[in-house]
């Protein structure tokens, strides 16, 4: 239920009563509707669903989450595969 | 809120749906309904063996020193007009290269032109200077043609069918169930780049994109592979339906299993980024320039080399190999080290929400 | 793909569940709740590289599979009007109805058209004010927010020819069928990182009490699905009852509070059947009474269609988890994607579509250990 595309912000505008941005999923573009997301700004990146920003992605959680489990392979490569039960 | 305990074994749903009695536009898609369509309506009807063996083209003897290769292909793309290309350079080098696969060389075509009452002169001759390009760059001759007129709305503009033929080189054997363990498969580059330049362009789902569509004659090409190696078993071109759906009718065709490598196939990055946005799997996205081989592994490397120094090959690369088992079936090998198995496409591809 | 390619890191999900299966001492069930979860799992394989004591089964998490043949019903009845632009999301034209899907509609002249986003809808809307515009409203929670603005925005422009047929899902209370059930076997659940991200988590704790059930937020890409199982394993190995949030880029505890208000202005809870299961008291959203102009339902003539569910494949079972769809005797001979018997099937995400493009290797060449 969930097709939800991580999208920077390139551009805002309104429209039709509506806050819209320009959105860059890579080299694609698209408008999505900021409504949601008011606080989002040029530059960040927000989960789009169905052309709309959903939540807006946080840089130092990411970091965070990627810095813990990147310890936790190293962890697998120290200890090696043998310890396998 | 209730507390009643609600019945979670029930076992229900809606008869099968059989869409036998009326066309749909899933059986246009490329993928298993109009393979089934094919096999329903028309062999039954036309029966021989060159329509039998089910290649993009028909290999046929009329008792000269050499066979002929002959295809034909309509074409009903909109918009007309794309990044990359329009429908006269898709029609010219879609038969070509069906004509080519064959292990031929493309002579002649035919062109039959279905126009929309109101259609721009403009637009007419923008699209046949195009063909004649498209014929200049591929070395053949269109060399006889129809043309019909039909009322406003019934023909998105403009539709075109084409028809060619080609001699068949000597010492080949090359179709789709002549593939064989041992083999590897090549393909010439990036999938994906025809179908989502369209979809781009047709507007529909809102997406702006640098992509071209890939849409080029392959016929100098395949000259220079088959110059390289006379043990080419398969050339096909992944058109609609996708890579995916052109590697299971060759597995099928020739009872032998494909194993892809995915961290081999090539996607250029605004083609993933829109296949992600959308729900998308590159694999089933038609191409219209580019090409699968099937060779045994060691003409490979001469066949790789001949490629990388051709237009259009450039970006060659192994992408799997030919196994005895499981038979008939396509499998993918994913980045993770994972097995996964690669249909068909079965209809219509549809973007996704969940 | 910023994103995206740091989640798919081969090393990274390997050395995840590797601490996975230092982590597990005995078997455990978990099911994952959304399709689009099912999907990446059986697309990337992941079930085949996790220890052989993790089951996963999965859940009744496409709103595609659980929209009932009821609804769908009047959603062709609708879309075959004449004067009538029928809107969708593409998965849904698949779906079978008594009888027809919209692909049938379309080919007998249906005006039938699939939109990416409802704004679409609300514009097709505005360029075609001699016609009716319906849009078929189905999703979990995620997709709410979208909907209902679609509604708000109609409203605003002034549009008369702008409806929505509803048929919204909340995850809850199918949760709580789920673990209530007397044949349940779920001992954690992968939530729906998306609809979390909507809605926050804060409605599930007292879920995980009352059933004794760990549940962690898990987001979409490999190296997310890997993490959610890892910290549910972790929680169940130390027999915590406890809801945890693997997807913290994306999602808080509070969720999204403009959409979550959004959604109660336009929506109200509602009693919902899903197709397969039957009415899960209170698990929908449908349209406000205010916003009555603006239903679909109310607007045409189809209150009358009732549609009998007969029982011909086990679809039922396969969405709440009971059965694998290699269980069912149809699978692969009856029952294929362009001859869909139910809603699993004909879904891209759902369970059977996403094993049966994926997942047969398991049975036919047995190279995995994990094949069941």
């Amino acid at each position: 239920m969930c097709l939800g595309v991580p999208g920077k912000i390139v551009e805002v505008y309104d429209q039709g009563g509506l806050h819209m941005a320009k959105v860059d999923f890579g080299g694609i573009f698209r408008e999505a509707c900021l409504d949601y997301v008011p606080e989002a700004k040029v530059g960040d990146y927000c989960v789009i669903h169905v052309g709309f920003a959903i939540s807006l992605l946080d840089e130092k959680e990411a970091m965070e989450t990627l810095d813990l489990l990147k310890q936790i392979s190293n962890l697998e490569e120290e200890l090696g595969t043998e310890s396998t039960p | 809120m209730s507390e009643e305990t609600v019945n979670m074994e029930g076992a229900v749903c809606a008869p099968p749906l059989h869409h036998t009695d009326q066309i749909v536009m899933g059986h246009g898609a490329g993928g298993r309904m109009s393979h089934q369509l094919i096999q329903k309506a028309f062999l039954p009807a036309f029966q021989n063996p060159a329509l039998q063996a089910g290649d993009d083209a028909a290999l046929v003897d009329p008792g000269l020193r050499q066979q002929l290769s002959i295809s034909t292909d309509s074409h009903v793309v909109w918009p007309l007009f794309f990044p990359g290309g329009d429908i006269g350079r898709l029609a010219v080098c879609g038969t070509v290269n069906d004509v080519a696969m064959l292990g031929a060389k493309p002579l002649y075509l035919t062109a039959g032109f279905i126009l929309e009452e109101g259609l721009e002169m403009s637009t007419l001759q923008r699209v046949v200077a195009s063909m004649q390009s498209a014929a200049q760059e591929a070395g053949v001759q269109i060399v006889a043609g129809d043309t019909k007129v039909v009322q406003k709305g019934k023909a998105d503009g403009l539709y075109i069918t084409t028809a060619g033929v080609g001699i068949v080189r000597p010492n080949v054997n090359i179709g789709g169930a002549q593939a064989k363990p041992g083999d590897v498969v090549i393909l010439s580059g990036s999938i994906g780049d025809h179908g989502i330049a369209v979809l781009g362009a047709r507007g529909e789902l809102g997406f702006q994109s640098s992509i071209q569509s890939d849409v080029a004659p392959l016929n100098h090409l395949i000259e220079a592979m088959l110059n390289a190696s006379e043990n080419i078993h398969v050339l096909r071109d992944p058109t609609r339906g996708g890579l995916a759906t052109t590697l299971n009718e060759i597995a099928t065709q020739s009872n032998i299993g494909i194993q892809l490598d995915e961290k081999t196939i090539p996607v250029r990055p605004e083609v993933s980024a829109a296949c992600e946005m959308l729900g998308f799997d590159p694999l089933y996205i038609a191409n219209e320039g580019k090409l699968i081989c099937f060779v045994p592994r060691e003409d490979a490397e001469n066949v790789l080399k001949a490629m990388r120094a051709m237009k259009y090959g450039e970006e060659a690369l192994i992408i799997g190999e030919v196994t005895a088992e499981p038979q008939g079936r396509v499998l993918l090998k994913t980045a993770l080290g994972s097995k996964r198995v690669v249909d068909m496409l079965a209809g219509e591809m549809l973007p996704r929400i969940c | 793909m910023k994103y995206v390619n740091e989640y798919r890191d081969a090393q990274l999900v390997r050395g995840v569940i590797e601490e996975i299966r230092r982590t597990v001492t005995r078997p455990w069930t978990l099911m994952e709740i959304c399709g689009g979860q099912t999907h990446a799992i059986v697309r990337h394989g992941i079930d085949q590289l996790l220890p052989s004591e993790i089951e996963l089964v999965h859940g009744p998490g496409c709103p595609v599979c659980v929209t009932p043949l009821e609804l769908i019903d009047k959603a062709l009845a609708i879309a075959a009007c004449p004067d009538v632009i029928f809107c969708s999301y593409g998965d849904m034209l698949r779906v079978p109805g008594s009888g027809r899907d919209l692909f049938s509609v379309k080919a007998q002249g249906g005006n039938v058209r699939v939109v990416y986003s409802p704004l679409d809808a609300v514009k097709l809307a505005q360029e075609n004010p001699d016609k009716q515009v319906v849009f078929f409203a189905i999703g979990f929670e995620t997709t709410a927010p979208p909907n209902v603005m679609s509604v708000l925005q109609a409203q605003r422009l002034g549009l008369t020819n702008y409806s929505i047929l509803v048929s919204h899902v909340r995850v809850p209370p199918a949760i709580k069928a789920i673990l209530g059930s007397p044949s349940n076997r779920v001992q954690g659940f992968l939530l729906a990182g998306h609809v979390n991200a909507v809605m926050g988590y804060w409605e599930y704790p007292e879920l995980a009490e009352q059933f004794k059930v760990p549940m962690v937020v898990t987001g979409f890409e490999p190296l997310d699905i890997v993490q959610g199982i890892l910290k549910t394993v972790q929680l169940l190995e130390a027999g915590k009852v406890e809801v945890a949030n693997a997807y913290s880029r994306a999602v808080t505890f509070d969720g999204n509070k403009p959409a979550q208000q959004t959604i109660q202005k336009v929506f109200m809870e509602c009693d919902r059947k899903w197709r397969g299961i039957g009415t899960i008291p209170m698990s929908g959203w449908c349209l406000r009474l205010e916003f009555d102009a603006f239903n679909a339902e109310k607007r045409f003539d189809v209150e009358a269609i009732k549609a009998e569910e007969s029982p011909l494949c086990i679809a039922g079972q396969i969405l709440q988890g009971l059965k694998k769809p290699h269980n069912c005797p149809a699978f692969g001979t009856v029952c294929t994607p362009e001859n869909p018997l139910g809603a699993t099937m004909v879904s891209s995400e759902g369970a059977c579509a996403a094993y049966y493009r994926y997942g047969r290797v398991n049975l036919e060449i047995h190279s995995s250990p994990q094949s069941r």
